[in-house]
Protein backbone atom coordinates (compact mmCIF):
# COMPACT_ATOMS: atom_id res chain seq x y z
CA UNK A 1 0.00 0.00 0.00
CA UNK A 2 2.91 2.23 -1.18
CA UNK A 3 2.59 5.03 -3.51
CA UNK A 4 5.54 4.09 -6.25
CA UNK A 5 8.11 6.76 -6.51
CA UNK A 6 7.40 10.03 -8.17
CA UNK A 7 9.32 13.66 -8.04
CA UNK A 8 7.71 15.93 -5.89
CA UNK A 9 7.20 19.90 -6.64
CA UNK A 10 5.74 22.37 -4.21
CA UNK A 11 4.51 25.16 -6.88
CA UNK A 12 5.14 28.24 -5.28
CA UNK A 13 3.04 30.13 -7.48
CA UNK A 14 0.14 30.00 -10.27
CA UNK A 15 2.66 30.86 -12.83
CA UNK A 16 5.18 28.17 -11.73
CA UNK A 17 2.20 25.48 -11.66
CA UNK A 18 1.58 26.74 -15.17
CA UNK A 19 5.00 26.46 -16.07
CA UNK A 20 5.21 23.17 -14.72
CA UNK A 21 2.10 21.63 -16.22
CA UNK A 22 3.34 22.67 -19.60
CA UNK A 23 6.31 21.25 -19.15
CA UNK A 24 5.24 17.83 -17.71
CA UNK A 25 1.93 17.63 -19.13
CA UNK A 26 0.34 13.96 -19.08
CA UNK A 27 3.51 12.90 -16.89
CA UNK A 28 2.42 15.08 -13.96
CA UNK A 29 -0.60 15.18 -11.48
CA UNK A 30 -2.11 17.86 -10.03
CA UNK A 31 -2.01 17.36 -5.73
CA UNK A 32 -4.43 19.25 -4.11
CA UNK A 33 -6.17 17.58 -1.07
CA UNK A 34 -5.44 14.48 -2.64
CA UNK A 35 -8.19 12.48 -0.69
CA UNK A 36 -8.44 10.77 -3.80
CA UNK A 37 -5.24 10.79 -5.45
CA UNK A 38 -2.90 9.24 -2.88
CA UNK A 39 -5.31 6.27 -2.24
CA UNK A 40 -5.14 5.48 -6.05
CA UNK A 41 -1.18 6.24 -6.11
CA UNK A 42 -1.76 3.83 -2.91
CA UNK A 43 -3.25 1.47 -4.46
CA UNK A 44 -0.82 1.92 -7.81
CA UNK A 45 -4.35 2.78 -10.08
CA UNK A 46 -1.64 5.45 -11.00
CA UNK A 47 1.54 6.20 -11.23
CA UNK A 48 2.79 10.01 -12.34
CA UNK A 49 6.29 10.55 -12.39
CA UNK A 50 5.80 14.09 -11.03
CA UNK A 51 3.43 15.48 -8.33
CA UNK A 52 2.79 19.12 -8.20
CA UNK A 53 1.48 20.03 -4.80
CA UNK A 54 -0.79 23.66 -5.23
CA UNK A 55 -1.54 23.70 -1.63
CA UNK A 56 0.02 27.09 -1.01
CA UNK A 57 -0.48 28.81 -4.17
CA UNK A 58 -2.52 31.89 -3.06
CA UNK A 59 -4.09 33.02 -6.28
CA UNK A 60 -6.07 29.06 -6.18
CA UNK A 61 -6.82 29.72 -2.45
CA UNK A 62 -8.60 32.71 -0.07
CA UNK A 63 -12.59 32.87 0.68
CA UNK A 64 -15.95 32.61 -1.90
CA UNK A 65 -15.99 35.86 -3.56
CA UNK A 66 -19.98 37.40 -4.39
CA UNK A 67 -20.83 39.81 -6.72
CA UNK A 68 -24.40 40.75 -7.45
CA UNK A 69 -24.62 37.57 -10.25
CA UNK A 70 -22.03 35.10 -8.98
CA UNK A 71 -19.89 32.94 -6.32
CA UNK A 72 -16.39 32.44 -7.43
CA UNK A 73 -14.74 29.65 -5.48
CA UNK A 74 -11.13 29.19 -5.78
CA UNK A 75 -9.80 25.93 -6.63
CA UNK A 76 -8.67 25.16 -3.17
CA UNK A 77 -11.99 26.10 -1.37
CA UNK A 78 -12.30 22.86 0.95
CA UNK A 79 -15.06 20.66 1.07
CA UNK A 80 -15.67 21.43 5.25
CA UNK A 81 -15.67 24.99 4.18
CA UNK A 82 -18.71 24.86 1.86
CA UNK A 83 -20.44 23.56 5.46
CA UNK A 84 -19.22 26.34 7.50
CA UNK A 85 -18.75 29.36 5.00
CA UNK A 86 -21.73 31.56 5.35
CA UNK A 87 -21.09 33.30 1.80
CA UNK A 88 -21.82 29.43 0.78
CA UNK A 89 -24.66 29.19 3.01
CA UNK A 90 -26.61 32.03 1.94
CA UNK A 91 -25.79 32.25 -2.06
CA UNK A 92 -25.07 28.98 -3.13
CA UNK A 93 -27.47 26.68 -0.56
CA UNK A 94 -26.98 24.28 -3.28
CA UNK A 95 -23.60 23.60 -2.20
CA UNK A 96 -24.25 24.02 1.83
CA UNK A 97 -26.98 20.84 1.75
CA UNK A 98 -24.78 18.75 -0.29
CA UNK A 99 -21.35 18.79 1.16
CA UNK A 100 -22.20 17.11 4.58
CA UNK A 101 -22.29 14.60 1.82
CA UNK A 102 -19.24 14.31 0.93
CA UNK A 103 -17.14 11.32 2.38
CA UNK A 104 -16.27 12.05 6.21
CA UNK A 105 -15.11 15.03 7.76
CA UNK A 106 -11.09 13.94 7.95
CA UNK A 107 -11.51 13.76 4.38
CA UNK A 108 -13.73 17.33 3.79
CA UNK A 109 -11.48 18.82 5.46
CA UNK A 110 -8.45 18.69 3.09
CA UNK A 111 -10.42 17.81 -0.15
CA UNK A 112 -11.10 20.49 -2.60
CA UNK A 113 -13.62 21.77 -4.76
CA UNK A 114 -10.99 22.03 -7.62
CA UNK A 115 -9.84 18.77 -7.06
CA UNK A 116 -13.62 16.94 -7.08
CA UNK A 117 -15.05 18.93 -10.19
CA UNK A 118 -11.65 17.98 -11.70
CA UNK A 119 -11.48 14.16 -11.36
CA UNK A 120 -15.32 13.97 -12.08
CA UNK A 121 -15.93 10.72 -10.26
CA UNK A 122 -18.98 9.40 -11.69
CA UNK A 123 -20.25 9.15 -7.49
CA UNK A 124 -19.10 12.27 -6.67
CA UNK A 125 -21.53 15.20 -4.78
CA UNK A 126 -20.00 18.40 -6.64
CA UNK A 127 -19.57 17.98 -10.43
CA UNK A 128 -23.52 16.65 -10.37
CA UNK A 129 -24.25 20.09 -8.75
CA UNK A 130 -21.92 21.78 -11.01
CA UNK A 131 -23.98 20.76 -13.84
CA UNK A 132 -27.46 21.43 -11.81
CA UNK A 133 -26.88 25.14 -11.22
CA UNK A 134 -25.28 25.86 -14.59
CA UNK A 135 -21.76 26.46 -13.10
CA UNK A 136 -18.95 27.85 -15.11
CA UNK A 137 -15.18 26.29 -15.03
CA UNK A 138 -12.64 28.77 -15.01
CA UNK A 139 -9.83 27.09 -16.52
CA UNK A 140 -6.45 28.25 -16.81
CA UNK A 141 -2.89 26.76 -18.71
CA UNK A 142 0.33 28.81 -20.33
CA UNK A 143 -0.22 28.37 -23.66
CA UNK A 144 -4.13 29.06 -23.90
CA UNK A 145 -4.26 31.93 -21.17
CA UNK A 146 -7.45 31.62 -19.49
CA UNK A 147 -10.79 30.09 -20.83
CA UNK A 148 -14.46 29.47 -19.75
CA UNK A 149 -15.87 26.27 -20.04
CA UNK A 150 -19.34 25.60 -18.73
CA UNK A 151 -19.99 22.09 -16.37
CA UNK A 152 -22.31 20.84 -19.08
CA UNK A 153 -19.81 20.29 -21.90
CA UNK A 154 -16.51 19.88 -18.72
CA UNK A 155 -17.36 16.31 -18.46
CA UNK A 156 -16.72 14.15 -22.16
CA UNK A 157 -16.71 10.05 -20.29
CA UNK A 158 -15.00 8.24 -17.28
CA UNK A 159 -13.12 10.69 -15.60
CA UNK A 160 -12.41 12.25 -19.09
CA UNK A 161 -12.99 16.25 -19.01
CA UNK A 162 -12.48 19.36 -20.90
CA UNK A 163 -8.64 20.39 -19.79
CA UNK A 164 -5.65 19.69 -21.80
CA UNK A 165 -2.66 18.17 -20.30
CA UNK A 166 -1.13 21.73 -19.55
CA UNK A 167 -4.40 22.87 -18.30
CA UNK A 168 -5.71 23.31 -14.64
CA UNK A 169 -9.38 24.48 -12.75
CA UNK A 170 -8.40 27.77 -10.97
CA UNK A 171 -12.07 28.47 -10.30
CA UNK A 172 -15.66 27.62 -10.64
CA UNK A 173 -18.19 30.25 -10.85
CA UNK A 174 -21.68 29.76 -9.95
CA UNK A 175 -24.52 31.98 -10.49
CA UNK A 176 -26.39 33.22 -7.23
CA UNK A 177 -28.85 31.06 -5.95
CA UNK A 178 -30.63 32.70 -3.15
CA UNK A 179 -33.39 33.37 -4.98
CA UNK A 180 -33.69 29.47 -6.12
CA UNK A 181 -35.41 26.41 -4.63
CA UNK A 182 -32.28 24.01 -4.13
CA UNK A 183 -32.90 20.29 -3.85
CA UNK A 184 -30.11 17.47 -2.61
CA UNK A 185 -30.50 13.73 -1.95
CA UNK A 186 -28.62 10.26 -2.04
CA UNK A 187 -28.58 7.04 -1.01
CA UNK A 188 -25.41 5.55 0.23
CA UNK A 189 -24.78 2.03 1.91
CA UNK A 190 -23.69 4.32 4.89
CA UNK A 191 -22.96 7.95 5.25
CA UNK A 192 -19.99 9.30 3.89
CA UNK A 193 -19.49 6.12 1.24
CA UNK A 194 -19.82 6.58 -2.60
CA UNK A 195 -23.43 7.17 -3.40
CA UNK A 196 -25.58 4.43 -5.22
CA UNK A 197 -27.89 7.22 -6.66
CA UNK A 198 -27.74 10.46 -6.29
CA UNK A 199 -29.56 13.49 -7.15
CA UNK A 200 -28.56 17.24 -7.08
CA UNK A 201 -31.04 19.91 -8.50
CA UNK A 202 -32.15 23.38 -8.38
CA UNK A 203 -35.32 25.91 -9.41
CA UNK A 204 -37.14 29.24 -9.69
CA UNK A 205 -40.69 28.31 -8.09
CA UNK A 206 -43.61 30.31 -9.34
CA UNK A 207 -46.93 29.54 -6.73
CA UNK A 208 -47.41 26.05 -8.14
CA UNK A 209 -44.67 26.07 -10.50
CA UNK A 210 -41.30 25.55 -10.76
CA UNK A 211 -38.98 27.38 -13.99
CA UNK A 212 -35.46 27.11 -14.57
CA UNK A 213 -35.09 23.64 -12.92
CA UNK A 214 -31.70 22.03 -13.42
CA UNK A 215 -31.54 18.26 -12.27
CA UNK A 216 -28.32 15.87 -12.42
CA UNK A 217 -28.07 12.43 -10.99
CA UNK A 218 -24.94 10.95 -9.84
CA UNK A 219 -23.83 7.35 -9.39
CA UNK A 220 -25.93 6.40 -12.34
CA UNK A 221 -23.38 6.62 -15.73
CA UNK A 222 -19.72 7.48 -16.10
CA UNK A 223 -20.41 10.76 -15.15
CA UNK A 224 -22.95 13.12 -14.30
CA UNK A 225 -25.20 14.39 -16.80
CA UNK A 226 -28.35 17.14 -17.00
CA UNK A 227 -32.04 15.37 -16.65
CA UNK A 228 -32.91 17.33 -19.19
CA UNK A 229 -36.19 15.81 -20.42
CA UNK A 230 -37.31 15.38 -16.92
CA UNK A 231 -36.33 18.78 -16.02
CA UNK A 232 -38.68 19.91 -19.04
CA UNK A 233 -41.53 17.95 -17.98
CA UNK A 234 -41.39 19.14 -14.45
CA UNK A 235 -41.69 22.73 -15.29
CA UNK A 236 -44.74 21.63 -17.40
CA UNK A 237 -46.29 20.57 -14.86
CA UNK A 238 -49.34 22.96 -13.38
CA UNK A 239 -49.03 21.25 -9.11
CA UNK A 240 -46.22 19.78 -7.46
CA UNK A 241 -48.41 16.46 -7.66
CA UNK A 242 -48.78 17.46 -11.13
CA UNK A 243 -44.71 17.40 -11.57
CA UNK A 244 -44.22 14.38 -9.65
CA UNK A 245 -46.17 12.59 -11.50
CA UNK A 246 -45.17 13.59 -14.67
CA UNK A 247 -41.57 13.69 -13.80
CA UNK A 248 -41.58 9.96 -12.88
CA UNK A 249 -42.97 8.99 -16.22
CA UNK A 250 -40.17 10.29 -17.88
CA UNK A 251 -37.34 9.11 -15.34
CA UNK A 252 -39.12 5.22 -16.02
CA UNK A 253 -39.02 5.99 -19.72
CA UNK A 254 -35.28 7.54 -19.90
CA UNK A 255 -33.55 6.46 -16.76
CA UNK A 256 -31.14 3.67 -18.15
CA UNK A 257 -28.72 3.97 -14.42
CA UNK A 258 -25.09 1.39 -15.26
CA UNK A 259 -24.66 -1.03 -12.69
CA UNK A 260 -21.70 -0.47 -10.36
CA UNK A 261 -20.08 -2.95 -8.02
CA UNK A 262 -22.06 -2.99 -5.96
CA UNK A 263 -25.36 -1.88 -7.05
CA UNK A 264 -27.54 -3.37 -10.41
CA UNK A 265 -28.73 -1.20 -12.59
CA UNK A 266 -32.17 -1.88 -11.75
CA UNK A 267 -31.38 -1.54 -8.31
CA UNK A 268 -30.43 2.18 -8.82
CA UNK A 269 -33.24 2.27 -10.84
CA UNK A 270 -35.39 1.50 -8.19
CA UNK A 271 -33.77 3.74 -5.72
CA UNK A 272 -33.54 6.45 -8.24
CA UNK A 273 -37.84 6.88 -8.13
CA UNK A 274 -37.82 8.22 -4.62
CA UNK A 275 -34.44 10.16 -4.90
CA UNK A 276 -36.41 11.55 -7.65
CA UNK A 277 -39.96 12.46 -5.82
CA UNK A 278 -38.29 13.47 -2.58
CA UNK A 279 -35.82 16.26 -4.43
CA UNK A 280 -38.95 17.63 -6.39
CA UNK A 281 -40.68 17.57 -2.80
CA UNK A 282 -37.73 20.14 -1.76
CA UNK A 283 -37.56 22.07 -4.88
CA UNK A 284 -41.11 23.24 -3.83
CA UNK A 285 -40.34 23.84 -0.34
CA UNK B 1 12.51 29.67 -10.71
CA UNK B 2 13.01 26.78 -7.99
CA UNK B 3 11.74 24.25 -9.76
CA UNK B 4 15.14 22.92 -11.78
CA UNK B 5 16.72 21.91 -8.40
CA UNK B 6 13.42 20.62 -6.94
CA UNK B 7 13.26 18.13 -9.86
CA UNK B 8 16.26 16.11 -8.25
CA UNK B 9 15.67 12.61 -7.87
CA UNK B 10 14.17 11.56 -4.44
CA UNK B 11 17.03 11.61 -2.30
CA UNK B 12 14.88 13.46 0.74
CA UNK B 13 13.43 16.73 1.59
CA UNK B 14 14.05 18.26 4.51
CA UNK B 15 11.04 19.78 6.56
CA UNK B 16 10.33 21.93 9.25
CA UNK B 17 6.82 21.25 11.48
CA UNK B 18 5.55 21.66 15.56
CA UNK B 19 5.18 18.25 16.59
CA UNK B 20 3.19 17.71 19.77
CA UNK B 21 4.43 20.72 20.76
CA UNK B 22 7.97 20.72 19.71
CA UNK B 23 10.01 22.02 16.79
CA UNK B 24 11.02 18.64 14.83
CA UNK B 25 13.72 19.01 12.17
CA UNK B 26 13.69 15.90 9.69
CA UNK B 27 14.61 14.40 6.13
CA UNK B 28 11.52 12.56 4.49
CA UNK B 29 11.35 10.67 1.31
CA UNK B 30 8.42 12.46 -0.65
CA UNK B 31 6.10 9.16 -1.11
CA UNK B 32 6.24 8.72 2.51
CA UNK B 33 3.05 9.33 4.04
CA UNK B 34 2.70 11.36 7.03
CA UNK B 35 1.48 8.57 9.39
CA UNK B 36 4.61 6.56 8.49
CA UNK B 37 6.62 9.60 9.14
CA UNK B 38 5.30 10.06 12.82
CA UNK B 39 5.68 6.47 13.33
CA UNK B 40 9.05 5.26 11.69
CA UNK B 41 10.48 8.44 12.37
CA UNK B 42 9.42 10.48 15.08
CA UNK B 43 7.86 7.64 17.36
CA UNK B 44 4.79 8.10 17.66
CA UNK B 45 2.66 5.39 17.65
CA UNK B 46 -0.16 5.97 18.75
CA UNK B 47 -1.18 6.85 15.23
CA UNK B 48 -2.18 3.33 14.00
CA UNK B 49 -1.95 2.51 10.30
CA UNK B 50 -5.22 0.82 8.77
CA UNK B 51 -6.24 0.79 5.49
CA UNK B 52 -3.31 3.28 4.06
CA UNK B 53 -6.29 4.50 1.35
CA UNK B 54 -8.26 6.63 3.35
CA UNK B 55 -11.36 4.37 4.54
CA UNK B 56 -10.41 3.13 7.71
CA UNK B 57 -9.54 6.23 10.14
CA UNK B 58 -7.41 4.87 12.23
CA UNK B 59 -4.67 6.95 11.47
CA UNK B 60 -6.12 10.74 12.09
CA UNK B 61 -4.22 13.01 13.43
CA UNK B 62 -4.34 17.07 14.09
CA UNK B 63 -2.98 19.09 11.57
CA UNK B 64 -3.50 22.33 11.78
CA UNK B 65 -5.79 21.99 14.07
CA UNK B 66 -7.92 20.09 11.89
CA UNK B 67 -8.28 16.17 12.52
CA UNK B 68 -6.92 14.79 8.96
CA UNK B 69 -6.09 11.29 7.70
CA UNK B 70 -2.13 11.20 8.11
CA UNK B 71 -2.34 8.50 5.03
CA UNK B 72 -4.16 10.92 2.90
CA UNK B 73 -1.43 13.77 3.31
CA UNK B 74 2.33 13.02 2.61
CA UNK B 75 5.34 14.02 5.07
CA UNK B 76 6.51 16.42 2.95
CA UNK B 77 3.60 18.53 2.94
CA UNK B 78 3.40 18.64 6.66
CA UNK B 79 6.23 21.15 6.13
CA UNK B 80 5.60 24.74 8.46
CA UNK B 81 2.47 22.63 10.12
CA UNK B 82 1.33 21.82 13.38
CA UNK B 83 0.62 18.71 14.04
CA UNK B 84 -0.57 17.23 17.12
CA UNK B 85 -0.98 13.08 17.60
CA UNK B 86 -2.84 11.16 19.96
CA UNK B 87 0.72 11.43 22.33
CA UNK B 88 0.73 15.06 22.41
CA UNK B 89 -3.19 15.72 23.46
CA UNK B 90 -3.48 14.46 26.60
CA UNK B 91 -3.42 17.71 28.18
CA UNK B 92 -6.41 19.09 25.65
CA UNK B 93 -9.33 19.08 28.36
CA UNK B 94 -11.93 17.13 25.40
CA UNK B 95 -8.96 14.61 24.65
CA UNK B 96 -9.12 13.84 28.40
CA UNK B 97 -12.55 13.49 28.95
CA UNK B 98 -12.89 11.01 25.97
CA UNK B 99 -10.48 8.76 27.03
CA UNK B 100 -11.46 8.99 30.28
CA UNK B 101 -14.87 7.96 29.05
CA UNK B 102 -13.82 5.54 26.77
CA UNK B 103 -12.35 3.60 29.53
CA UNK B 104 -15.07 4.02 32.36
CA UNK B 105 -18.20 3.07 29.00
CA UNK B 106 -15.20 0.21 27.87
CA UNK B 107 -15.51 2.15 24.47
CA UNK B 108 -12.37 0.02 23.04
CA UNK B 109 -11.63 -3.74 22.40
CA UNK B 110 -8.71 -4.23 20.85
CA UNK B 111 -8.13 -0.18 20.87
CA UNK B 112 -6.67 -0.49 17.10
CA UNK B 113 -9.36 2.52 15.88
CA UNK B 114 -9.33 4.30 19.39
CA UNK B 115 -6.81 6.73 18.95
CA UNK B 116 -8.92 8.16 15.41
CA UNK B 117 -12.18 7.91 16.90
CA UNK B 118 -10.59 10.06 20.20
CA UNK B 119 -9.49 12.94 18.03
CA UNK B 120 -12.19 12.57 15.63
CA UNK B 121 -14.50 12.72 18.66
CA UNK B 122 -12.55 15.53 20.66
CA UNK B 123 -13.57 17.92 16.81
CA UNK B 124 -17.21 17.03 16.89
CA UNK B 125 -17.22 18.16 20.84
CA UNK B 126 -15.41 21.52 20.48
CA UNK B 127 -17.92 22.35 17.92
CA UNK B 128 -20.91 21.07 19.29
CA UNK B 129 -20.85 20.58 23.09
CA UNK B 130 -24.27 19.02 22.90
CA UNK B 131 -24.29 16.37 20.07
CA UNK B 132 -27.33 13.86 19.83
CA UNK B 133 -26.28 10.39 19.45
CA UNK B 134 -27.30 10.80 15.59
CA UNK B 135 -24.61 13.27 15.28
CA UNK B 136 -22.37 11.63 17.25
CA UNK B 137 -22.53 8.64 14.71
CA UNK B 138 -22.54 10.52 11.87
CA UNK B 139 -19.46 12.39 12.71
CA UNK B 140 -17.78 9.17 12.95
CA UNK B 141 -19.12 7.26 10.06
CA UNK B 142 -15.56 7.76 8.70
CA UNK B 143 -13.71 5.53 11.12
CA UNK B 144 -14.21 1.66 11.22
CA UNK B 145 -14.20 -0.27 14.60
CA UNK B 146 -13.20 -3.47 13.47
CA UNK B 147 -14.35 -4.83 16.62
CA UNK B 148 -17.44 -3.92 15.82
CA UNK B 149 -18.06 -1.69 18.71
CA UNK B 150 -20.01 1.26 18.24
CA UNK B 151 -22.23 1.44 20.20
CA UNK B 152 -20.15 1.46 23.55
CA UNK B 153 -17.95 4.60 21.63
CA UNK B 154 -20.97 6.25 20.65
CA UNK B 155 -22.17 6.05 24.52
CA UNK B 156 -18.41 7.07 25.59
CA UNK B 157 -18.49 10.02 23.52
CA UNK B 158 -22.07 11.21 24.70
CA UNK B 159 -20.56 10.57 28.24
CA UNK B 160 -17.79 12.58 27.56
CA UNK B 161 -19.90 15.50 26.67
CA UNK B 162 -21.95 15.32 29.69
CA UNK B 163 -18.56 15.58 31.48
CA UNK B 164 -17.62 18.08 29.65
CA UNK B 165 -20.38 20.27 29.94
CA UNK B 166 -20.89 19.71 33.98
CA UNK B 167 -17.40 20.93 34.44
CA UNK B 168 -18.75 24.16 32.79
CA UNK B 169 -17.06 24.57 28.99
CA UNK B 170 -15.82 21.81 26.73
CA UNK B 171 -16.55 23.78 23.92
CA UNK B 172 -13.09 26.07 22.96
Amino acid sequence: MKAAPFKYVRAQSLEHCLELLSEHGDDARLLAGGQSLLPSLALRLSAPALLIDINRVQELSGEPQVTPDVVRLPALTRHADLITSPVVQTYLPLLHRAAPWIAHPGIRHRGTTGGSLALGDPASELPACALAAGATFILQSKSGGLRRVPAQSFYQGMFRNACAADEMIVAVEFARMDAMQTGFKEVARRRGDYAMVGLAAQARRRGQRLTDVGLSFFAVGDYPVLATQISQAIEAADTPAQAVTMALEVYEREMQPSADLWCSSQAKKYIGRSVLEDVIHDLFQ
Amino acid sequence: MTCFNDLAPDTGRTIELQLNGQSVLAQVSVRQHLGDFLRESQGFKGTHIGCEHGVCGACTVRVDGRAVRSCLCLAVQADAAQVFTIEGLSDDPVVRALQDSFVRCHAMQCGFCTAGMVLTAAELLQAQPEPSREDVREYLSGNYCRCTGYESIVNAVMDAAQTLRKAGGGAR
